[in-house]
This record gives structure tokens, C-alpha cells and sequence, in this order.
């Protein structure tokens, strides 16, 4: 359909009849817009806002691996590289896997180079969904399964979690929302928003339902590398797992890589030739010199990756202890870099207290009801940010708390 | 030394201001253990002093810094010692280093004037017996010292808010 504007006022019929959002896909329609962005544009109003809504490292990536990219740009890799990712960064992500995580997989057919973890998802969603199928979504969670889910014509199904379970998924929870029409089980830990990790013994019993019940499991591990105290599990290294699990991750957390969008999956011959077969169509490869940019971060930039991850281990430590200081319930986030509160004891909403946050004190956060069920009652606290906005940001919430409960 | 010194010297390293509770909480000890810590880091030298790092372009009172490569004959069973001790002893002088290579100490040199650098070089360091030669270099600006970038261009870029 070619529908300009301009077109239609011009053709002899004369004009538009219809609003153009009838034009629009119902899904796309009926799409919910971002929560994020009310906050982001409620944050912009303001000049002195210290923000803790940031989902990204606040470390600019490294210089070895930007140098990489400049070099790459002077040697003239500018062209499209093979569709699933040039076979070098292949490669090394399976290196990479292996060594990290225990999990193997063969970088010419089982590993697949993305537009960033978030194309991935896209990608596996739309390579599995039948119009109909559940996908059925631990929450709170990040923000975009559920809307690729219904692009596909799946139906997003929501698994709640607790603070008072640190937010894992628990086996009942699970079982409960499991139907005939149930397919893919979205898992993503560390979580994004709450911070919540699961071990092998948490994992065990769900991997003990995913067989029972024939699930695929689409397991999003790009925040691994920033789990604290025990070493990440891997859904794809529990025995049984790995053709099931479709592995998604990439360099945006761990090596502070976000702009770059690089990310990729990593599972079973078939599903990866299914997921390509959309990639080719849709992105046909990612970026050239990102890739090579990637390649480097792996091949030379763990070290400094483990520097990063230890910053952020001190700032956690940091943002909870002050916020369970100034009276706020906290759990103990064991991953990623948010602090996910309770602000329930202020008896305000998290809208209310997060739009009076930045209004009144003029620090930026997200509130957890825009991640879906278990949200509401949160207020999401990004603690990727300098040890002194830090302090600054606590101090003000301080004064917030206080201000409400007296 | 054990690693909890090491994670203490590493967070004052960034931010000598930082109190032991604050240290404390961001390494997940008890605040007397860090305390203690700092304190025996101190009584041993490992902890010399705690100064700014300043970028003295700033500053109307202008400074010039040299440095200087130094070749001098070892003294019979002292070696350096004696020669470098006798150079950083001057209060112009900012630091002392010796080397491997062509030349055997680096010397940074302070003044107010080209000419008061140059006074330094020729009327003291020089004539001193063992020194065998001197190159001096006239620091023209600094971009970075002690790994702090004294400019920092690239700020935070980030979005106010994101997923």
C-alpha cells in the first residue's frame, strides 16, 4: 500500500476519509507505548536531575576496543560481512561461552551475530510464534518481550514474582499458567529490573517443567557477566537444556558496548538457520566494524571487563545499604546494576513516587509497574552511575522518604 | 598484601576523600576493619600522603616543567643512592626516577621562569661530579597524570531514562 498523504489529497477522488491510524496494523495499534518515556521526557524538563534510570554501563567502552573500530574504518571494512556475522567473532563467542559458562556451541551453524541482544529476542519470537501459542513471561521484566510476542500474534502470559523469593521463578508459579497452548518460556536472568538471579538448584525444578511440558525456552544472559558472590548459570549448560534454550546475550552490559548493538543467539542448527533466514531479510548483517570492534572487546578486554564488574559490585553495595538506611525494604539484588526497592511503606503509587521524585528532588528512576506484574509497589534504581551522583541521589530520596512519612 | 588492603588503596586511589564508612560499605566490611586497614596502611608508608591531583594550567600562578635525562657514573658501593638523594633533596625538583636505557635518572624540574629552570640545570644539577650529561625537555602541556585525564572531554552521554 502506498499511502502518502500526499498522494490521496491529490488523486481526483479528493481526501483521506479514514484517521490515519486505521491504516495501522491492529497489532501495532494496539501496542502500548513505552512507560519509560513519560519518565524520560519528565526527567528532560528538569536541569539538575541526577539519574538512576539509566539501563546502560556508565562506562564509555574501552579504549582498546574503540581503537579496534577506528582501525577497522581505515582499513576499509565497510562492506556487509556474512549474514550470521563474520566467522572470527563467531569464534570467539564460542570461546568465549565455553570458557565462561560451560556451554558449547559450533560457531558455523549454532551461533548467530545480532543487531544487539534486542534483535535476537525479535528474532527467536518471531521464529517460533504461531498466531495463538503463550510465551509465557516471568515479570517483572524487561520491557519488550511482551510487545514482540503479540507482533507474532502470540499471547504474552505474565508469571509473577516476589521480593520475598528475591524475585527468582518458582516452579509453582511456572506450573500454574501452564496450558496446551503454551510454547516458549521467556527466561531473563540476572533480571532486569529486580536484579534477581537464579542458581543450579532454582533452575533444576524449571527445567524439570520446560521437559515435562515440551517448552522452548528463549534464555536472555546478557547481564551474566554482572552477577555477584556466585558464578552465572547458564540455562543452556543444565543437562538436557541446550537444544531447547535459545541463548541470547551480547556486549552491550558486560562490555560496555551499548551504541554498538551488537549482540547474538546461540542454539539448536535449526532454530539459528530459522532465525537467520528472518536476519537476512530483515537487517541482513550487523555492523561491520562493530563486529570487529565485539572481536576485540572478547579477544583482549576481559580484564577490564572484571574491573567494571567489580565497580559495579561496590555501588551496589552502595545504593542498597542506603536504601534500606533510609527505610526502604530492598532485597538483595545478585546481578545486573539495578536496585529494585520496595516504596510501598510511603503509601504512594510507584507512578507518584517516582513523578515526585524527579519533580520535588529532581532525581530520575523508573517505577516498576512499566515491567509488567510484581512492578507496581517498585521503584527500579539503576546504580550504573558515579559514586558521588550516587550518594547525592540517596540523600535526596532521604529527604523524599522522610518528608512522606512524617 | 592481602586483598582487602589492595580493594581499600584501589577506592582512595580514585577518591582519596572517601571516609572508611562510605569504603566500608562499598566493599561489604565491617567499618572498624577498614579503619584499621587504613591505619596500618598509613603507619607503613604505603599511604605516603594524600594530595590532589591539580591541573596547574588553570591556575594564574603559572608554573614551567622540565625533564631532565640524567647520565651519571655510579658511585662505588652505593650506586644511585647517594647521587639521586643528592638531587631530590633540591625543592624544584618533583620527582626522581631511575631509569633503564640511555640515560640513568629522570629528573622533573619545577620553576617559575624558562630561565629559573635553566639556572637550576646549569648551576646545580650539572657541576655535581658524577653527572656525566643533562637533556632537558620543556614540558609544553600535560593531558594526563597519575591516570586522570586533566580535561575530560567525553562527560556522561547517556539518556536521562532507558529500558
Amino acid at each position: 500500500m502506498s499511502l502518502s498523504k500526499e498522494f490521496i489529497k491529490s488523486s481526483p477522488q479528493g481526501t483521506v476519509v479514514r484517521s490515519m491510524s486505521e491504516y495501522l496494523s491492529p497489532q501495532v495499534r494496539e501496542m502500548k507505548p513505552s512507560g519509560i518515556r513519560r519518565f524520560f521526557d519528565l526527567a528532560s524538563s528538569r536541569k539538575d536531575v541526577i539519574t538512576l534510570g539509566v539501563g546502560e554501563p556508565d562506562f564509555v567502552t574501552p579504549w582498546h576496543v574503540r581503537d579496534a573500530c577506528v582501525a577497522a574504518l581505515e582499513a576499509g571494512k565497510t562492506q556487509y560481512t556474512s549474514n550470521a556475522g563474520t566467522i572470527e567473532l563467531r569464534g570467539a563467542i564460542g570461546q568465549y561461552l565455553s570458557d565462561g559458562f560451560g556451554v558449547d556451541y559450533d560457531p558455523g551453524k549454532e551461533i548467530l551475530v545480532t543487531v544487539g541482544g534486542s534483535e535476537a529476542i525479535d528474532l527467536a519470537l518471531r521464529a517460533l510464534i504461531t498466531p495463538g501459542d503463550e510465551i509465557l513471561i516471568p515479570e517483572p521484566s524487561y520491557i519488550s518481550y511482551s510487545p514482540i510476542t503479540s507482533l507474532s500474534g502470540g499471547v504474552a502470559v505474565g508469571i509473577e514474582t516476589f521480593a520475598r523469593d528475591s524475585f527468582k521463578l518458582k516452579a509453582e508459579s511456572l506450573k500454574a499458567v501452564i496450558t496446551p497452548r503454551s510454547k516458549v518460556l521467556v527466561l531473563s536472568y540476572p533480571s532486569n529490573p529486580t536484579g534477581g538471579t537464579m542458581t543450579l538448584e532454582d533452575w533444576l525444578p524449571i527445567a524439570k517443567i520446560v521437559e515435562e511440558h515440551d517448552l522452548i525456552v528463549i534464555s536472555d544472559e546478557i547481564y551474566a557477566e554482572l552477577t555477584y558472590g556466585s558464578k552465572h548459570v547458564s540455562f543452556a549448560a543444565i543437562p538436557g537444556m541446550k537444544d531447547r534454550t535459545i541463548l541470547v546475550s551480547g556486549f552491550s552490559k558486560a562490555f560496555a558496548m551499548t551504541g554498538w548493538r551488537i549482540g547474538y543467539a546461540c542454539g539448536h542448527h535449526e532454530i539459528i538457520a530459522a532465525m537467520l533466514k528472518i536476519h537476512q531479510y530483515t537487517v541482513m548483517c550487523a555492523s561491520n566494524m562493530a563486529q570487529v570492534a565485539a572481536y576485540e572487546a572478547l579477544t583482549n578486554g576481559l580484564e577490564e571487563m572484571q574491573r567494571m564488574m567489580e565497580s559495579y559490585n561496590q555501588r551496589r553495595r552502595l545504593v542498597v545499604s542506603g536504601l534500606r538506611e533510609i527505610g526502604l525494604e530492598c532485597h538483595e539484588p545478585q546481578g545486573a546494576f539495578y536496585a529494585f526497592p520496595s516504596i510501598v511503606s510511603t503509601g504512594l503509587t510507584s507512578e507518584q513516587f517516582a513523578e515526585r521524585l524527579v519533580q520535588e528532588h529532581g532525581v530520575a528512576a523508573v517505577p516498576g509497574n512499566v515491567f509488567g506484574l510484581g512492578g507496581e509497589g517498585h521503584l527500579r534504581c539503576s546504580y550504573a552511575t558515579s559514586v558521588a551522583q550516587l550518594t547525592e541521589a540517596l540523600d535526596r530520596i532521604g529527604t523524599f522518604v522522610n518528608k512522606l512519612k512524617n | 598484601m592481602d586483598d582487602k588492603k589492595l580493594k581499600v588503596l584501589e577506592l582512595l586511589k580514585e577518591d582519596a576523600r572517601r571516609s572508611p564508612q562510605l569504603i566500608a560499605t562499598m566493599l561489604g566490611q565491617p567499618q572498624n576493619e577498614v579503619e584499621q586497614a587504613i591505619a596500618e596502611l598509613e603507619q607503613d608508608h604505603v599511604i605516603v600522603k594524600y594530595a590532589p591531583v591539580i591541573n596547574w594550567s588553570k591556575v594564574d600562578d603559572q608554573k614551567v616543567t622540565a625533564l631532565i635525562e640524567v647520565q651519571i657514573t655510579p658511585e662505588r658501593g652505593r650506586g644511585f643512592e647517594g647521587i639521586a638523594e643528592r638531587i631530590y633533596l633540591y625543592p624544584e625538583v618533583k620527582s626522581v626516577y631511575l631509569m633503564s636505557g640511555a640515560y640513568d635518572l629522570l629528573v622533573e624540574v619545577e620553576g617559575r621562569t624558562l630561565n629559573e629552570v635553566a639556572n637550576f640545570v646549569s648551576g646545580k644539577l650539572s657541576p655535581i661530579d658524577s653527572v656525566l650529561s643533562t637533556k632537558t625537555f620543556f614540558i609544553l602541556k600535560k593531558y594526563k597524570q597519575d591516570g586522570i585525564i586533566l580535561e575530560e572531554k567525553e562527560g556522561d552521554q547517556r539518556l536521562l531514562v532507558t529500558p
